[in-house]
């Protein structure tokens, strides 16, 4: 087992320096100079212009330009934001948490529904049950998060007015940031209502950023299920008498979690995805959003290293994953 | 009274092509302690009649039935909450591929503890002191270890012993064991086979031996019950039936016997209608 996660860690690197590559390349294709976006309308002189240049490195050939890069990110330093002057990291582990118990909250209803859903959808297999919840899946895994995300804004905030339209925490609560997850700050803080109102600004987010991932869960599970329900150590389960909540709720689902897990592990990039069109949509400020405002701004150092830390996060994700799915899957543990 | 007795019995599915029946008009009787063997090719409804017996049929599947009682009691009546306090501790099954039959999920230990724990009111020690004991009881070495084991870690003659075991849990009156050989090779073909009649002897449970070969009905069987197209042709004791069939199927399976082959090639049972009306 030692050896599988030092392997797979080391596997790591490889990976982790493509993706700097990627990220370093897929900033400077955009168009535009960052520099003369900086000065805004004024303008520069050529001179200064020149000097900006020379100070934010980017005279230099691009190869130089990496390495330096590169090198930086051995010493843990992921450049400087041109727009804040603050380190990309800090920038980034401010706004983590945001979208850390944003996703976290997404994948979790995300899995525990669809992976409900799935099973009753395979164990009542062609019933209106059956039915009902897979095109209700296909129809959330058609949908465009935005136009979803509007949906239910104009329903849920503006009409009924249940749910707030955009943040995390009502303007009325001010408390310290302790861990920067809003639910557990809110609550630490004990000032009435704030822990509501911390959950209630989750909630439009979490739904919105929880449907492709839920979708995808419950027919993975489903046709999982129906796999499994068909297989001879179900009909000993049954043969011994046991309850059918055990049987299906243990026996089958037990191995029907094995790619249901891989599918969840996934997902989670999919999330990252998803979370900067949700946190735009909610003006949550998490990285999604911190990642779209610094596009626009042409804001590389906190672009490429924006990236390069989600990536980190989906590389640590499916390490998780993979340790997991040596739990779930005994034929895999002890190879 | 028979422990098991089933009159009339018909099982049938519904597919596209109309409705297909498995078995038509079955009668069964099993006497307590009695070894049973139910013979015919693939496809002759044998599996399929004693799945109807555990309750272990699809949804899609319909059993109808005059009678089939346990031990007096009417099975096709009983709530399923009734019929699943009967299997596994009345009533047992093993199937064809063991390693198959075992839940790849779960330890050996644990497959079989579930039963005890279903059915009995052992303690977790007690229910572990006997799994066991059946580990033993079944011939599998270093039971300690193998409790720990999960099915892929073990070989199929080993998987087939260990599902005896958990048939044998609750030490049931009427074991089914549904061509429990068929995916062993020879040498575990034969102890599998001894094992069984040897823990049959002991307990005095019955056996209904699903097979297709002859040679096992030879070696094992009381009785013997030939089924063709889901219908019985034959019924005899194991004796008469080798030595006067009566019915000509019965007759074609037996000249099919690898001992009758002739230049090397066997006798076909050729396809009739041997005197079922499809």
């Amino acid at each position: 087992m030692l050896l599988f996660i030092l392997r797979r860690l080391l596997l790591l690197i490889p990976t982790f320096l493509g993706i700097t590559l990627l990220a370093f390349l897929f900033i400077r294709m955009l168009p535009g100079d960052p520099v003369l976006l900086l000065a805004g309308e004024r303008g520069l002189s050529p001179e200064r212009h020149a000097a900006l240049l020379a100070q934010f490195g980017f005279d230099q050939p691009m190869w130089r330009q990496y390495v330096d890069y590169i090198a930086g990110l051995f010493r843990g330093d992921f450049g400087i934001s041109f727009s804040t002057k603050r380190p990309v990291l800090e920038e980034f582990m401010a706004r983590f948490p945001a979208t850390l118990e944003l996703a976290f909250c997404a994948i979790l209803l995300a899995s525990v529904l669809g992976i409900a859903a799935g099973v009753l959808a395979a164990v009542r297999r062609g019933s209106w049950i059956d039915q009902l919840t897979m095109g209700i899946a296909l129809v959330g895994y058609s949908m465009p998060i935005f136009w979803w995300a509007l949906l239910l804004i104009i329903a849920f905030s503006s009409t009924l007015g249940w749910t707030p339209v955009s943040g995390r925490m009502g303007l009325a609560y001010y408390f310290p940031d302790v861990t920067g997850f809003m639910l557990i700050d809110s609550w630490l803080s004990g000032r009435p209502g704030a822990f509501k109102s911390a959950v209630m600004h989750l909630i439009l987010p979490t739904i919105v950023l929880a449907t492709i991932p839920l979708a995808v869960i419950a027919r993975q599970t489903r046709s999982a299920m129906l796999e499994v329900l068909g297989e001879v150590y179900m009909m000993t389960a049954r043969s011994k008498g046991l309850s059918p909540l055990r049987v299906v709720g243990l026996h089958a689902l037990r191995n029907a979690m094995i790619p249901v897990v891989t599918t969840i592990g996934l997902q989670v990039s999919v999330l990252m995805g998803g979370a900067i069109l949700t946190e735009s949509i909610f003006s949550w400020p998490g990285i999604g959003k911190w990642m779209i405002d610094s596009i626009s701004r042409r804001d590389y150092q906190v672009v490429q290293g924006g990236l390069l830390l989600i990536a980190l996060v989906v590389m640590l994700v499916n390490l998780t994953v993979d340790l997991l799915y040596g739990l779930v899957n005994p034929r895999v543990r002890r190879q | 009274m028979a422990l098991l007795e089933i009159r009339n019995l018909s099982v049938s599915f519904e597919t596209t092509a109309g409705r297909f029946f498995a078995v038509q008009g079955l009668d069964v009787s099993v006497d307590e302690g009695e070894v049973l063997a139910v013979v015919g090719e693939s496809g002759s409804g044998k599996s399929v009649a004693m799945l109807a017996v555990m309750g272990l049929l699809p949804d899609t599947a319909t059993v109808s039935a005059d009678a089939m009682r346990f031990e007096g009691r009417d099975l096709l009546g009983m709530t399923p909450r009734q019929r699943r306090a009967l299997s596994g501790r009345d009533m047992a099954m093993i199937f064809q591929e063991p390693v198959a039959s075992l839940n790849p999920c779960f330890t050996v230990g644990f497959q079989i503890v579930e039963t005890l724990k279903r059915h009995t009111k052992l303690s977790g020690s007690a229910r572990r002191a006997r799994a066991l004991e059946l580990l033993t009881a079944v011939g599998i070495p270093e039971p300690e270890r193998r409790y720990a084991s999960y099915p892929h870690q073990m070989s199929g003659g080993q998987c087939q012993r260990a599902m005896i075991a958990i048939a044998m849990a609750c030490s049931p009156k009427l074991l089914i064991a549904d061509e429990p050989t068929t995916a062993l090779d020879v040498t575990i073909q034969k102890q599998i086979l001894d094992l069984l009649l040897n823990l049959q002897t002991e307990s005095g449970m019955a056996l209904v031996l699903i097979t297709h070969d002859m040679g096992v009905v030879a070696e094992t069987a009381d009785r013997v019950i030939v089924q063709y197209q889901g219908r019985k042709m034959e019924e005899a004791d194991a004796l008469t039936l080798f030595e006067a069939p009566r019915h000509p199927y019965t007759r074609a399976l037996l000249s099919a016997l690898p001992e009758n082959a002739v230049g090397g090639r066997l006798p076909t049972v050729a396809v009739g209608d041997w005197g079922v009306r499809t």
